[in-house]
Order: structure tokens, then sequence, then C-alpha cells
């Protein structure tokens, strides 16, 4: 099996690639590697917001409307992983299900495997997988996010934050973090009380920002399990698509992109050349001293780097 | 691979032999650099039966064994199942069946697998199923059967021991 097979679009051989690029196996890389030339064809938008908010129901619908619109669809679902065991319980497909033998779809669930930013450590990577595959969209969706889990934000082209009414007053729209990466906002279960208001809070936090952005993120009111406002949603996905092209947002979003996956195989490579076995067993013995504060980590770190 | 009612006795050890270096208690977080492999398993639940807690059971506690477990819910047809084991690159499919209809369904996945190229994945399975079914279901390539009473401990063994990892 090789990268050949998942341009050909073998749905075996692409989730075994995928595999191993999330065990970080060599044959993954190599993949990867001939992989990246053919990417950079697909929309790639992220869903992100709290626990519960309705992430996963929404990306199915998102998923089935594109498909009435001749796409084909890759998902890629984050759920936590342990932090003690390493263990998951990926759960978002059970919502997907209906859409599981389209031809035309690849869904693909992750642990976050200890990465905290609301992202796998891979889920960057699988995303090229089915890019290279020929996927038009791919739908990213976070774990339930908090206030500051944005690594969403580099991942993707175009961000959708997910809010429901009812979690907080207008202050919460205010703080920096999450609330700061929205190209667009999605008011989801607006069948339910506060949903108008909510729409209001949003809108006037972002007038207060920045006067002549070159995209003004809209705020869209669905109802997910109803399939509603879905359509508008997929609209404005498109549309900042497009703007975000022309306005070169895109390109300089990619190049930044570029800059961090360099940082990140450099940073990686280093660490590795520089953790050799005896390094970590002396790491192990100086961890204690440091415990016992009789060294201080700085110190520590200063032997591991030059002994 | 689901229990019938009051057998999930045996959770009472959640053994932590994750994949790589990790040390004794949970101070760093199991994404070790290198990565490493970690067990998929797609715990599902084919055909109209409601009955999942023996499902939920089994996959919190191979959760709880450090496995990243995919759960159907309820009411999968056998290409839904074998759809999804295929783009998750599952190493192990637990079936779990209490209608009865099993010597339907579970052959079924089977064949579903081989025409997929699949047939590589370890598949248990489990719930209520008469003994005399159970050789026939081995027979169409299931590779155990875990009835009411059998321990999680075990389970999660039997996973470690018998996946085929390429």
């Amino acid at each position: 099996m090789d990268h050949k097979d998942v341009l050909k679009g073998n749905k075996r051989a692409i989730a075994r690639a995928m595999s191993l690029i999330e065990d970080e196996d060599p044959r993954g890389l190599e993949i990867l590697r001939a992989l990246h030339r053919h990417t950079g064809k697909a929309h790639i938008v992220g869903i992100t917001g709290a626990p519960g908010v309705g992430k996963s129901t929404l990306v199915y619908k998102l998923a089935k409307a594109l498909r009435k619109r001749g796409e084909r669809v890759g998902i890629v679902a984050v759920d936590p992983s342990s932090p003690f065991t390493g263990g998951a319980l990926l759960g978002d497909r059970i919502r997907m299900m209906e859409i599981a033998t389209d031809p035309e779809v690849f869904i693909r669930s992750m642990g976050t495997r200890g990465c905290l930013g609301g992202l796998a450590r891979k889920t960057y990577e699988i995303v090229k997988v089915l890019d290279a595959w020929g996927a038009d969209t791919v739908l990213v969706e976070t774990v339930g996010t908090g206030q500051a889990e944005v690594d969403v934000v580099q991942a993707v082209q175009t961000c959708v934050i997910l809010l429901v009414s009812g979690l907080g007053d207008e202050v919460q729209t205010f703080k920096a973090g999450i609330m700061e990466i929205g190209d667009i906002f999605v008011v989801n279960k607006a069948d339910r009380g506060g949903a108008d208001r909510l729409v209001l809070e949003v809108r006037a936090m972002l007038e207060l920002g920045q006067a002549k952005a070159k995209w003004e993120p809209p705020i869209i009111k669905t109802i997910a399990t109803e399939q509603t406002g879905v359509e508008e949603l997929v609209d404005g996905m498109k549309r900042h698509y497009k703007v975000a092209k022309e306005t070169g947002l895109l390109g300089h979003k990619c190049i930044e992109r570029a800059m961090l996956d360099i940082e990140d195989i450099v940073r990686d490579r280093m660490m590795a050349g520089l953790l050799t076995t005896e390094k970590k067993e002396l790491m192990k013995e100086l961890c204690k001293k440091v415990a016992d504060k009789m060294m201080d980590p700085y110190e520590a770190a200063e032997r591991v780097l030059c002994e | 691979m689901a229990k019938g009612k009051g057998s999930s006795k045996a959770k009472k050890k959640s053994s932590k032999k994750s994949t790589g270096t990790a040390g004794k208690a949970a101070a760093c977080p199991p994404s070790l650099p290198g990565g490493g492999h970690r067990i998929r398993v797609l715990v599902a639940k084919p055909g109209l039966d409601g009955h999942d807690r023996g499902a939920k059971v089994v996959a919190r506690g191979l959760r709880d064994a450090g496995m990243e477990v995919i759960y159907t819910g309820l009411r999968q047809t056998p290409e839904q199942i074998v759809a999804t084991a295929v783009q998750e690159d599952v190493d192990v499919i637990g079936l779990s069946c209490l209608s009865g209809a099993h010597m339907t369904l579970f052959p079924r996945i089977m064949q579903l697998l081989k025409e997929a190229g699949a047939d590589d994945i370890l598949v248990t399975a489990g719930g209520i199923v008469p003994g005399e079914d159970v050789p026939k279901l081995k027979k169409s390539g299931i590779a155990i059967f875990f009835g009411p009473g059998t321990r999680l401990d075990d389970i999660v063994d039997f996973i470690r021991k018998n996946i085929r990892r390429r």
C-alpha cells in the first residue's frame, strides 16, 4: 500500500494511511510526503463549540447538504483521549451513521492523544489525506471546547463557532480566545429561548471590533436537528472561502501554516535526536531531585543539554 | 461482544498498559512523541435490537484499558458497520446482538468484510446466543463469543493477544 492507493480512492488504503500517520509510523510519513503535492484543493471547515451544542449533528447535516450539491465530503471528528489510560470513546459518528455508506463520504474519528488545543495531534495531517483523496470539503469537528482551545484556527480555512443560548451573560462573548477565531457564528438550537438575544450580543461584540475588516462574520441561526438554517450556513461557508481567497487571506494563512509545520518537524526531530536513551535515564534521575527541591528545573535542563 | 445484564463485575482493575514508554502514573499525557499504535475497536449493534447496556459496559471497559473505542449506536445495518470498520481502520469489531437475529446478521457482516478486503479484522461477538449457534458463528469467521458473565479483563486480554497488526 502506498500513496497511489490513496489517490485512487481505495478506502481501506486511505484508512490505513491515516492510522500509520496517527501512530507516527515511518511508513505514514512517507505517504504524507508523497501526498503533500496533491493537497490544497479542498475547502477545510472547522466546527467548534462547547460540549453538547450540536457539533456532530450539524456536521452531519452539513455533509448531507454538501452531498446534495454534488460534493465529495471528508469528516474528521475529534473526541478526548483519557489523560490516565490514553483510551477514548469516539462517539461523534453515532449521529452520522446515515451517511456512513455513502461512497462519496469518508468519516474518521480521532482521539486527542494528549493534545489540549481541541484537536488531535495529527488532525491536520488526516485532513491532508482527505484533501488528497479529492474531498471538495473537509469538515473538522473539534472536541467540545471551552474558551481557549483554538488550535482549529490553524488547521482550517473557515472556522465556524457554534453557540447556544443560556450559557452565560454577554460578557462571555467579549472574552479573548475562542470568540476571536470565528469566521462564522452559528446560534444553534435556535428554537430555544434566548437565541435572538444571543445573536444580538454576538453582533454587538463583533461591531465593537475591527471597523473595516475584509470579512465580517455572519451570525446564522440554526436548528440542526430540523436542518433549519443549514443551507444558509453552507452558503456562508462558501462565501467566506471565496472572500478569503480573493483578499489573499487564504494565501497568507497557508504560508503561516507551512511555517508552523516546518517548526513542528524541526522541533520533533531535534527532540528525538537530543533525547537519547542515556539522556532519558538522566532525566529520570534528575526529576526526583527537582521534585525534592534539591535542584531547580533549569539546572536540570542545563545538565540534560550539556552532558 | 456485549454481555447481558449483570455482567459488569469485571471492571475493577482498569489496566493501563499503553503502547509506548509510559511511566507509572498519569503525570504525562499518554501521547508519546513517536506515537505507537493504539488499539482501535468498533463496538457495533447490528439489527433491530434496542439493548445496548452490555455494549456500553464493554466500550467503557475497553476505553479504560487504553483502547480507542468507536461506538456505532443502535440499529445499524451490516453495511454501515463494515463501512465504519473500514474507514476507522479498526483492529477489532465487537458485535453485540440480543434480539435473536445473530444468525442472519453476523454471517452477513463477515461476508461484507471479506468483500471489502477487510477480513483481517478480528471479529468478536457477544449477547444472547443459544449455545448450539456458537460453533456456527465461529465457522463464519467470528473469533470468539463472549456470553453473559464474561470478565472484562478476559475480553481485553483476548483482544491484545489476537489482533493482527500489520
